[in-house]
């Protein structure tokens, strides 16, 4: 089966400069991808790289299978860095025009503009949009073509919360049609809602791929009882001593959450106060720092 | 292709600069070629454009008057629309949210060279058509007979027309892509149709041989010398048979196809920014 996204050994390189280097990226087909790095991590470049917009200096692209060439991007749509129109144009008569490039019906523009909640502004000049309905105005334009695969880069910019949650659910409803949705971000929270698996990229090269609970890594439970000094000693009795750690007046321990009640009875039952008892998850935040931190130690 | 020519016409149309760009031609073709010299002519003032008398601006010399602005200023015009045609992609970004919907690069460009050139016949055929009422106004106001040129030399003229004016353009759109911008392709064009040219024809060619020589290769002498070939005023600025005129449509013709070439080969190697 053909993947929809795969690269080997992708590189781009502008001088002395290393963009992106040696970049294995596998998407499949159905899921909804996050492509997270922070600012100039080489996200954009290696989606550009990907729709044939810059040409690698090494390694290999194909989109739903197909190599470089005539017709590659057919069931291919793309938002690459922000939405680009013409200003003189309206909104629905920027999509016209994209409409005849690709190849699609009129009938189309008019879908994909009630799909992004802008019918009522279509007909305004595309000078005239707000930032949050340009966005929504590219995202209308990625999607012309009924794609298979669906390629948005940073598709949140600009958005105000509610529009931000509304691209959530576009992207969420789009992946669960089984359109394969590749999404660059660095926004955590954001990757994390909608994303079945993720690829960080740190310094042009990809550092960690994975589901985000596979990222985060073990789960762990965080206990508070009383008193303190009992409690760790009891625990470390309990569940060996390298499993606990004392944080904060607390315990954090390296258990499944699935032993919460085990342990709890275990602590009551030696007497002690157990005022909290939770499953203790990294955050994804640290994991993301941690990532960044340890790709650039390597690159280094 | 078709669909590529299909969306650039829309966006060309659709384009107010596109119809501000038209008007101004019209209307530096109306001033320039009838309306000061009949004011001269009307008023009896000697002024310095003595070589035009009343006959040439009737209507049987509608194709050279018509043809005498394209080598310089309103050549100049058709350049600016070649860049915003193609450099508007850059100054927008635009180039990849058309590319993104699947046609190469070499499809949209060349949808855009039609639509120029489709355009640059426009504007000629604009040009004709107001020197036509403008010198059969003159000719009722002076009591003249209307004479047209033969459909023949209509036909050569407007084709002619439409070779230097599709010229101009396809040099617009090669500067607009290598400098992938629009406003320094816009300068450089016009400092090079405005002032080298001039320079070079008006005091270079006459002190050096080789620059006198090497003007009959360049794309300005050879659009001056068509169009003085089908009976361009010779006192308008860039008119002047500097070769025979077969010979300067061939050059103008090279050049149209070198230019739009050149500017195909940078954008298929180039990145997209």
């Amino acid at each position: 089966m053909n993947l929809p996204v795969q690269t080997e050994g992708l590189t781009k390189r502008y001088g002395g400069l290393t963009a992106v280097q040696d970049l294995n990226l596998t998407v499949r087909a159905g899921e909804v991808y996050g492509f997270l790095g922070p600012n100039g991590a080489g996200k954009t470049t290696t989606l550009r790289m990907l729709l044939g917009l810059v040409r690698p200096t090494a390694g290999t692209v194909r989109l739903l299978g197909r190599p470089p060439g005539a017709g590659r991007l057919t069931g291919v749509g793309a938002l690459i860095e922000g939405p680009a129109f013409y200003p003189y144009l309206s909104g629905r008569d920027n999509l016209r025009v994209l409409a005849r490039y690709a190849g699609v019906g009129a009938d189309r523009v008019a879908l994909v503009l009630d799909l992004v909640d802008l019918t009522d502004r279509a007909g305004d000049r595309y000078a005239g949009y707000s930032l949050g309905m340009k966005q929504r105005l590219g995202v209308a334009g990625a999607l012309l073509k009924d794609p298979r695969l669906l390629i948005l880069d940073e598709p949140t910019n600009g958005l105000d919360p509610a529009g931000m949650a509304d691209m959530r659910t576009l992207i969420r409803r789009l992946g669960a049609a089984g359109c394969t949705v590749l999404v660059s971000s660095h926004l955590l929270g954001e990757v994390e809602q909608i994303c079945d698996r993720v690829g960080v990229i740190s310094g042009g090269r990809l550092i960690a791929e994975g589901t985000v609970a596979e990222l985060r890594g073990t789960a762990g439970l965080r206990v508070l009882a009383d008193p303190l000094d009992e409690a760790v000693a009891r625990t470390r009795a309990l569940v060996g001593a390298e499993r606990v750690r004392v944080v904060d007046g607390g315990l954090e321990l390296a258990l499944a959450p699935d032993r919460a009640a085990w342990l709890n009875t275990e602590l009551v039952g030696a007497g002690l106060a157990v005022r909290e008892l939770r499953p203790r998850e990294r955050d994804l935040e640290q994991v993301f720092f941690d990532l960044i931190e340890k790709g650039t130690a390597d690159v280094a | 292709m078709s669909r590529s020519l299909h969306a650039e016409l829309v966006k060309l149309v659709r384009r107010p600069a596109s119809w501000l760009l038209l008007a101004i031609t019209l209307a530096l073709a109306l001033i320039f070629t009838y309306l000061f010299p009949y004011a001269s002519i009307a008023g009896g003032t000697d002024g310095p454009n003595t070589d035009r008398t009343l006959p040439m601006l009737l209507p049987d010399h509608l194709v050279g008057n018509s043809l005498g602005g394209l080598p310089v200023f309103l050549g100049a015009i058709v350049l600016i629309l070649g860049v915003l045609t193609v450099g508007g992609e850059y100054g927008w970004a635009t180039w990849k949210t058309v590319l993104t919907q699947g046609p190469s690069r070499l499809e949209v460009y060349a949808g855009k060279l039609l639509a120029l050139a489709a355009a640059a016949l426009a504007v000629v055929l604009a040009v004709f058509a107001v020197g036509a009422v403008a010198s059969v106004l003159i000719a009722v106001a002076e009591s003249q007979p209307v004479h047209w040129p033969g459909l023949g030399d209509l036909l050569t003229g407007i084709g002619a027309g439409w070779l230097i004016a599709t010229m101009w353009a396809m040099l617009g759109a090669v500067l607009a892509v290598a400098l992938r911008a629009v406003a320094l392709p816009v300068g450089l064009g016009l400092v090079w149709m405005l002032a080298v040219q001039n320079l070079l024809a008006a005091i270079a060619a006459p002190l050096l041989d080789w620059v006198a020589q090497a003007q009959k290769g360049l794309p300005g002498p050879n659009a001056g010398s068509l169009a003085a070939a089908l009976g361009a005023p010779g006192d308008t600025p860039g008119v002047a048979a500097t070769v025979g005129g077969g010979q300067a449509a061939v050059i103008v013709a090279a050049y149209l196809v070198a230019f739009a070439a050149v500017g195909g080969v940078l954008l298929r190697r180039r990145d997209i920014g």
